[in-house]
């Protein structure tokens, strides 16, 4: 035991107080999407009216919280009043003052700026009853968007550095990492690796220089989990990273963090500061024997620099290049010392599992994945925005119930779950428990969470070379797989939506597709071919319409599509001929018109003006 | 101590291992192989090129595909080289590798050679399916350089240029530039060769497996030169070409030809044929004079040696304060040439015109040094073309002589005797003990009683010092190879803290019996050693081990040269250097 000169209880009742002084609380989210939504305006707009204290009727005090990110980022901007469970969604600073007098002074909602569900047509009252959050389980991203982000007060207040300043006075590193075995946390960041483990064998190392390396390098088109925890809740964070580092035994730890994140830098440079000043982080933390700096790192915004050895030369100031294993990090890591590395969601759960125990947090997910995971669901869904559910929620689940279904009524069609790296789920997977194991039986993975949803109009080789693009363009080029491999892929993938594919190409792709997965050096190339092995297992069909019968099955495909026009519908109105752009329509008037193939451009701007609905893709 | 031996099965056959550092090297040693590109024992193990990928089976049932060349070895493990899955990876690297390279094979310096090829033909590889690297995809050919050509339409990317360069000199004039498949090797800033502080030293080149970073050729204006009526042509052989040449016709590295080689050189019409042996003779008697000068004077210590052009470059290049300390004795190669063309001339009746001067170097960097502008001398320079050992052999090959077949011949007079001590300059120490045997002659007016300075000798060991007591007089003497390691020699003279006072340096690890022209077997550490062995082999079995006791070369000193640091040497076999900082990236960066 350790005698702390620090009580931190007594920092959390003052810090509380403190909170409670702010009277009635506004929160503004200021995460980067509501931010470029004109948060900050929001803000200022209040700011204007709330000086005028005589409008706040029964409220003493008002006070205007900017937050991190509420995950609900296409409704913003978010506009919360905890008190009356309020949420109002895409607010504009001219409807600040109408919140202000009618909510705010009068006690009455403003209806209109509520969310109206898209299924029922409703207007939700209470911001805990729409849909979106109501399925949502909560631990990562607990805080987001209800504290403000920027103080350290509001982080203590909600219970932040108290995990630390136990493990401290309990001074067990062993019995840290045994909790964290226990509770059975896996690797958030896509490889699901077992996370006490990892802290074992770094730990096992314990005793010369090592390192704790927090990879929030977040790549995954769509994804932004790691982005909201840094932005909204920066001291959840560092606690995590500085439990983990008194565990293995570091005094030094990086983040690292893509340069694309101006808002997270800041925060969090912000926080390590404000953390330091009050003993938190630094020398003798909270007056025991235990340092720790953290650094911040920015990354040059390279995908593969995600990879935790590539991620390490980066930080060592070399080309990002994975390194192979092994050596692993634990044993051999950063500066050629031992590293844990962990990812930034893997961080976040790590004070909270240490508050609440590990038999809570493996009491969430299912058998071999624990706790809530968080997902970037985006795509062709009703609600687009940033979840957190326990492991073992089904795609139904989140597609049809947070998600609210398909947007426009379509039919779905597929997922692509764990971004470039993933695979394809179509709807027979719509009921299987989604967890670490499953979606890798199934062909896709965890990954870091992106979840893109599509309805029947997507064209699923058009998806799948979307992603072979990224991959080829994000590889190193260090081994030939990955380099020359997914280049390779992504050619055949062109060639086939060009309306050129052979059917041996499909053979090929697929060859190539398992040599570049089982040859490439590293987990990017390993997984660059999943989106297009997934999608030729289960949309095979797909592929051969595009090469035999040259038809693209979700009119996606332009050199596939084929505009022409119902001459039993057409009455010979000329509209389309002088809406063509080149010219490619002919037709007297009040004759049946005809479109030149050879011209066309299949822009559809025909399609979508013909009053009498004559123009259709074939 | 009993050795460690642990066991491991290589396809289901038990094969013991004890600090093999990775599964490769194990594979190896129990007579297997497996295709590597990317794969130098020399430098730091990469994992790039997936060629040598093979199944781990684990005790425990798991399987994992990975790269012999960065597994550790590990007992109890079942490794398949074999299968279907590591065949298929293999042959569809060489398929897209293949489909992304310049096929001009016939052309290739590297035809032949090529490991490229060699791996495409030995795994069937018939018919690439993938698109082919199209017109527009080439890469302008890097010719810049006095030394080296670089192809980057022929680059597999595998690292092994990059790696050399850094871990052998120190200084990365090659690096990775862009990503995904654009991704290329570039000299610093995207510069052409020619124009960055690459020392021209060829270990790029050494460690390619295939013609991406080939050696500058000169064979056709040597051929032209060999074949004009109106020219009479002089070669000089340098010491590491006599062990290494006969690689190329399936001799055992260390095999000393140097026979065979005056004999071929005959056959293909050279028409005086030298040992630069000789010239290293004459390096030593200058260079000990002037070591012997410093030491008493107290002037410019530590003394560099200057025999590497590589080397001198480095200095100019990066540390011109340096200058003072480097040797002015030009190198054996440009001290023999001078005398070529005085001399020869004066004894043929002819004029300097009519004389085509050619030395066979292991050195691409003697290319460079060649086309030095202090050594142009009566407006020629002093040595008119620097072939490369591998130049040499092809040279032999193309004249359509059987080089084992070959009965031995003879240097010409009047300088064709030469001792020991210059045989061993082509090997890192050689030229340090050498200096030290005379030295110790013009110290103490003995010769030493014994001449191996074993301390000096071994290739592996890239930094010694070695401490030499000449009658109670304590020299240090520090023996280095690989730039990056005399850099560290050279911090240590900044900051006050080195102790020795004669410092060798060889740019190329091992030393010049690894040079960057030597034939192309980098792949095994152990040929350096075998060859540096033939030259010490040579050294104990010569009469005459002393460069001093040289008698050919003590006739020239009469005659002609008068004696060591004399004013005529001064003025034939001594240089200056050029400051070239101004150029150099690390001023360009500032």
């Amino acid at each position: 035991m350790t005698t702390l000169n620090i009580d931190i209880k007594e920092e959390q009742r003052k810090a509380q107080a403190e909170v409670e002084k702010q009277g009635l609380r506004v929160l503004v989210c200021c995460g980067t999407g509501c931010m470029a939504n004109g948060s900050l305006n929001v803000i200022k707009k209040f700011e204007e009216l709330g000086a005028n204290v005589s409008i706040l009727g029964d409220y003493e005090k008002l006070t205007i919280v900017p937050t991190g990110c509420h995950g609900f980022c296409e409704q913003g901007v978010l506009v919360i009043i905890p008190q009356t469970h309020t949420a109002y969604v895409k607010v504009k600073p001219e409807d600040v003052e109408e919140i202000v007098e009618s909510h705010i002074k009068g006690g009455k909602p403003v209806e209109r700026l509520l969310y109206t569900d898209p299924k029922t047509n409703q207007k939700v009252q209470k911001s805990e009853d729409i849909n979106f959050y109501a399925k949502q389980t909560r631990t990562a991203l607990a805080n987001c968007g209800h504290i403000n982000a920027e103080s350290l007060d509001e982080a203590i207040a909600v219970r932040g550095y108290e995990a630390l300043a136990n493990v401290l006075k309990e001074n067990n590193p062993d019995a840290v990492i045994d909790t964290i075995v226990k509770s059975g946390l896996r690797g958030r960041g896509g490889g699901g690796f077992p996370t006490g483990l990892k802290w074992k064998f770094t730990a096992a190392n314990r005793g010369g220089k090592s390192y704790v390396v927090c990879n929030g390098d977040e790549g995954d088109p769509g994804a932004f989990m790691d982005r909201s925890v840094m932005e909204g809740d920066p001291h959840k964070l560092l606690e995590g990273i500085a439990i983990a580092a008194f565990a293995i035994g570091a005094d030094e730890a990086y983040i690292y963090v893509r340069a694309e994140y101006p808002l997270a830098i800041q925060r969090l440079r912000k926080a390590i500061k404000d953390a330091e000043e009050r003993h938190f982080l630094g020398k003798n933390i909270m007056g025991s024997e235990f340092n720790l700096e953290i650094h911040i790192k920015e990354g040059a915004g390279a995908f593969v620099c995600g990879e935790e050895t590539a991620l390490m030369a980066s930080i060592e100031g070399e080309r990002g290049m994975p390194r192979p294993k092994p050596p692993f990090p634990a044993n051999k890591g950063l500066f050629g010392r031992p590293t844990l590395i962990n990812n930034v969601e893997t961080l976040a759960n790590v004070p909270v599992i240490m508050l609440k125990g590990a038999d809570w947090f493996a009491s969430m997910g299912t058998e071999t994945s624990k706790g809530t995971k968080t997902f970037a669901l985006t795509g062709e869904v009703n609600n687009t925005g940033l979840i957190e559910v326990p492991m073992g929620t089904t795609l139904r689940e989140i597609v049809f119930d947070i998600g609210g279904g398909i947007r426009g009524g379509k039919k779905f069609k597929a997922v692509q779950i764990g971004g470039p790296s993933g695979g394809c789920l179509t709807e027979e997977h719509l009921d299987i428990p989604m967890d670490y194991d499953n979606l890798t039986k199934a062909g896709a993975m965890v990954g870091s969470g992106g979840l893109v949803v599509m309805a029947e109009d997507t064209c699923i080789v058009e998806v799948a070379r979307f992603f072979m693009n990224f991959t080829q363009n994000e590889s190193c080029g260090k081994c030939v797989p990955c380099r020359e491999g997914t280049k390779n892929m992504l050619k055949i993938l062109e060639k086939i939506v060009a309306g050129k594919g052979e059917m041996s190409d499909l053979d090929l792709l697929e060859e190539l597709a398992v040599a570049v997965k089982d040859g490439s050096l590293c987990g990017l190339g390993k997984t660059a071919p999943n989106p297009v092995l997934s999608t030729l297992k289960y949309f095979k069909d797909e592929y051969i319409s595009h090469i035999k019968d040259k038809k693209c099955p979700a009119g996606v495909c332009t050199a596939m599509k084929k505009i022409v026009i119902n001459p039993e519908l057409c009455r010979g109105c000329t509209k389309c001929a002088r809406t063509c752009p080149v010219g490619a329509i002919e037709g007297e008037l009040k004759q049946v018109h005809k479109i030149n193939q050879d011209k066309c451009i299949k822009c559809e701007a025909c399609l979508n003006g013909c009053p009498f609905k004559a123009i259709g893709k074939e | 101590m009993t050795e460690d031996k642990k066991t491991l099965k290589i396809d289901g056959k038990e094969v013991q291992f004890t600090d093999e550092p990775n599964l490769l090297e194990v594979i190896r040693k129990a007579g297997m192989n497996v295709p590597t590109f990317c794969y130098r024992p020399d430098l730091t193990q990469f994992g790039a090129c997936r060629m040598c990928v093979v199944e781990v089976e684990y005790p425990n049932g798991r399987t994992v595909i990975n790269s012999s060349c960065t597994m550790p070895p590990e007992a109890g493990i079942n490794v398949k080289i074999n299968t279907e899955r590591t065949r298929r990876i293999r042959k569809t690297v060489l398929e897209l590798l293949l489909a992304n390279h310049d096929k001009e094979c016939l052309t290739c310096d590297k035809s032949g050679s090529c490991e490229l090829q060699k791996y495409s033909e030995e795994y069937g590889i018939k018919k690439i399916r993938y698109p082919q690297m199209q017109l527009e995809d080439y890469v302008k050919i890097d010719e810049s350089s006095p030394s080296l050509v670089r192809d980057p339409n022929k680059c597999i990317l595998c690292g092994a240029c990059v790696r050399a360069c850094t871990e052998f000199q120190g200084h990365s004039v090659l690096g990775f530039a862009n990503r995904g498949s654009k991704t290329m090797v570039q000299p610093l800033a995207g510069r052409p060769l020619g124009q960055v502080d690459c020392v021209n030293c060829g270990q790029c080149a050494a460690v390619c497996p295939t013609g991406a970073i080939v050696i500058k050729s000169d064979i056709e204006d040597v051929w032209n030169e060999v074949t004009n009526p109106n020219k009479k042509t002089a070669v000089q052989i340098a010491p590491s070409v006599r062990v290494a040449l006969g690689e190329m016709f399936g001799l055992k590295p260390g095999e000393n030809t140097i026979k065979k080689i005056y004999a071929a050189l005959r056959k293909i019409g050279f028409d005086y044929i030298y040992d630069t042996n000789f010239g290293a003779d004459m390096t030593i008697l200058e260079e000990a004079h002037e070591f012997v000068e410093r030491v008493t004077k107290g002037e410019n210590l530590p003394l560099f040696t200057s025999c590497c052009p590589a080397w001198v470059k480095y200095l100019e290049d990066q540390h011109p304060d340096m200058l003072k300390h480097l040797s002015t004795c030009s190198s054996p190669m440009s001290m023999q040439s001078p005398i070529l063309a005085k001399l020869l001339p004066e004894q043929l009746g002819c004029s300097r015109e009519d004389i085509s001067i050619i030395a066979i170097m292991p050195c691409t960097a003697k290319k460079f040094e060649c086309k030095r502008s202090e050594h142009v001398m009566d407006g020629h320079p002093k040595t008119d073309y620097v072939l490369t050992t591998q130049e040499l052999g092809r040279m032999i090959k193309s004249a359509g002589i059987d080089f084992d077949k070959l009965e031995g011949e003879e240097p010409d007079s009047p300088y064709a005797e030469y001792t020991g001590a210059g045989t061993i300059f082509g090997a890192s120490g050689g030229v340090a003990e050498a200096a030290v045997r005379t030295a110790y002659k013009y110290i103490t007016g003995e010769d030493l009683a014994d001449v191996n300075i074993k301390e000096m000798r071994g290739t592996s060991n890239r930094s010694k010092s070695v401490e030499i007591d000449i009658k109670g007089k304590k020299v240090v003497v520090r023996v280095i190879s690989t730039l990056k390691e005399a850099e560290k020699a050279i911090q240590e003279i900044k900051n006050g803290t080195a102790n020795f006072q004669l410092l060798e340096v060889m740019a190329c690890p091992g030393g010049c019996i690894n040079g960057g022209g030597q034939p192309i077997s980098c792949d095994n550490s152990k040929i350096k050693s075998e060859r540096a062995q033939g030259l010490y082999k040579e050294d104990a079995e010569l009469k005459d081990r002393n460069s001093h006791d040289n008698k050919d070369l003590k006739k020239l000193y009469d005659e002609y040269l008068e004696k060591p640091g004399s004013h005529k040497a001064h003025e034939l076999l001594h240089t200056t250097y050029t400051d070239r900082f101004a150029y150099s990236y690390k001023n360009m960066n500032k």
